[in-house]
């Protein structure tokens, strides 16, 4: 029979062995709480993109009859891709400016010159820029970008995101996959 | 019969005793004015959210393709479809409203101050739950501006260092704002409600511990103190009738007055709109997210602009009662807040660039600064009033009978202790 008013007790009137029940308190606690931590992570992880969502991730784009200084708006994972079609002129412009907020060369965003791909999101908060003069303006806070995709006035703090993509041929775009 | 009913109860909940203690026998300052109604009508408007939206709910579909014509067929083919969806449209915006007013009675008669801390700031985590509600809610039409309306506000966000990112595509459940994220906006707006209704249990609570604040900003005697119920039950229900004149007068003559045109053009994710605003009442927290021209201070100062608040107790030192009352510069402060905020709200509404910016930004600063000036000017009210006995003589009568009842209290409590 256990007796639940009297814990065992040692020679000298103090419970056996303290350490080892303190031990074994501390490390209840820190098993129970751990295991509830591990309980909440599939609904956490639920909030994740799903299989089916995930799946959007890879897009094709037709080139035919994008003619030079024409955009062409892809959907890539529900997101707006800009493709934009450069004339001479502004491939030309465009290499030798840079951006002060988020400086890179043009070369370095574009595989092929005459064919810039960006994400058409606003780097700020998320709104689709709209075609404006020699560049792209965001409708919702004013931020301005180039030819380029680049940042040139705030308050946007990157350049459009360059998003991975490979040249099937001359007509065709993979965005998604490198 | 009654009566034996009622003992029945009695002797298994103490139903009879709660009525007593927290309405027939509860003891209310007398000179309560009518900006104290605005409790009791924010609880209104909870209940009629509550009940509009689950009338709502059960007539709308929370799915991407069918979001948009779901609302359109309340509008049309269910019955009074029109009226319960107005009323909950209608009800946000009053509900802003309501809570607006009501946290600038608290502010103004300086009810935020000890021993009403707790109650304060039961009120902000309530603002916050409000505006987070408020905003999935506003999701759920699937029109442009509910749209990108989410995807401004989920963006801010992709300001959070190092994980801002995942943790946007984990709150959308996509990519960008789609079906996965309407889906949980709507469970979300059916949970959060009852999650506000517990965190007001617990405003109720701590109000029925310390007790309403009044206009003197004194501790009322036994004799200053009325029932609630009948007296203010029946100022609340009259308060409560004109409130719902001018409710009602949108409701049914402008019940579009709130809502944005664009808002009739089903979500489009390839298209922004030429100009997006948010809501009426998060438009000078807007306002201060554009004047910032950084992505990461701008949404910290939004999110300080709301969460200052919960600083009052300890911004405002001066021991005059009363809050505005009897204090001109705290006075002159409380309405230059009162006119930056309608300024900050003028801006949020405008498009960005040019005079606006300008406007933003100094009306920002303003906002800002009256947070930070007030240690040092209450401080030198406290010096001016109290000291010099400057304070019209009945306010000096009050602090000294609430000193002497203190005094009277200590020493009673002592004769406890010993």
């Amino acid at each position: 029979m256990t007796n639940f008013d009297t814990p065992p007790l040692g020679a000298d009137g103090l419970p056996d062995n303290p350490e080892r029940r303190d031990f074994l308190e501390k490390g209840t606690t820190a098993l129970g709480a751990s295991t509830l931590a591990a309980a909440c992570w599939p609904y956490i992880a639920s909030m994740n993109p799903s299989r089916d969502v995930q799946a959007k991730a890879v897009t094709q784009v037709d080139l035919t009859g994008l003619r030079a200084g024409e955009v062409r708006t892809a959907e890539w994972q529900g997101k707006p891709v800009f493709v934009f079609r450069r004339t001479d002129e502004q491939i030309a412009d465009i290499r030798t400016s840079r951006s002060k907020i988020d400086p890179a060369a043009d070369y370095e965003r574009v595989q092929k010159p005459e064919l810039l791909v960006v994400v058409g999101i606003c780097t700020h908060l998320g709104c689709i820029p709209n075609r404006k003069g020699e560049g792209w303006m965001c409708p919702c806070h004013g931020s301005l970008y180039d030819n380029s995709g680049r940042v040139k006035r705030g308050p946007a703090p990157a350049n459009l995101e360059v998003p991975p993509h490979h040249f099937v041929d001359e007509k065709k775009i993979i965005i998604g996959q490198v | 019969m009654s009566n034996r009913a009622i003992n029945w109860v009695d002797e298994r909940f103490p139903l009879t005793k709660f009525v007593k203690h927290e309405l027939t026998e509860y003891p209310t300052p007398r000179n309560l004015t009518y900006w104290w109604n605005f409790g009791f009508l924010a609880g209104f408007v909870l209940m009629l959210q509550i009940v509009t939206g689950i009338f709502l709910a059960m007539h709308y579909k929370a799915d991407a393709a069918e979001a948009f014509n779901s609302v359109q067929h309340i509008m049309r083919d269910v019955n009074y479809g029109w009226l319960i969806r107005y009323l909950h449209s209608t009800g946000a915006s009053a509900f802003f409203a309501v809570i607006f007013i009501h946290m600038a009675r608290t502010l103004y008669y300086g009810s935020y101050r000890a021993p009403r801390e707790l109650m304060w700031w039961s009120g902000q985590v309530l603002l916050i739950m409000l505006m987070a509600t408020a905003f999935m809610g506003y999701l759920l039409p699937w029109g442009q501006m509910s749209y990108w309306g989410a995807q401004v506000i989920t963006s801010l966000f992709g300001a959070t260092p190092f994980i801002g990112d995942e943790l946007v595509i984990w709150l959308r459940g996509d990519f960008a704002v789609g079906d996965a994220t309407l889906t949980r906006f709507f469970a979300l707006h059916y949970l959060f409600p009852f999650l506000i209704c517990f965190v007001v249990v617990l405003h109720l609570v701590a109000l029925h511990t310390v007790k309403s604040s009044n206009p003197s900003g004194i501790t009322l005697r036994d004799k200053d103190n009325i029932p609630f119920h009948p007296y203010f039950t029946i100022k609340d229900l009259f308060g409560l009738g004109v409130f719902l004149m001018v409710f009602c007068g949108f409701v049914f003559f402008a019940p579009n007055f709130f809502i944005e045109a664009e808002n009739n053009i089903p979500a489009d994710p390839m298209v922004t709109p030429a100009h997006i605003v948010p809501e009426w009442y998060f438009l000078p927290f807007y306002a201060i997210l554009r004047a910032i021209p950084d992505k990461l201070g701008g949404v910290i100062a939004m999110a300080m602009s709301i969460l200052i608040f919960a600083a009052m107790p300890y911004l405002d030192r001066c021991k005059v009662p009363g809050g505005a009352r009897y204090r001109p510069i705290y006075r002159a402060m409380f309405y230059l807040f009162v006119v930056d905020v309608f300024v900050l709200g003028y801006v949020g509404a405008k498009p960005p660039g040019g005079m606006m910016t300008v406007v933003g930004e100094v009306a920002t600063f303003i906002y800002f600064a009256i947070f930070a000036l007030l240690p040092f000017t209450s401080l030198w009210e406290n010096h001016l009033l109290v000291h010099s006995e400057k304070l019209p003589p009945e306010a000096m009568r009050l602090i000294q009978e609430e000193a002497e009842d203190r005094q009277r209290h200590a020493i009673s409590t002592a004769e406890e202790g010993a």
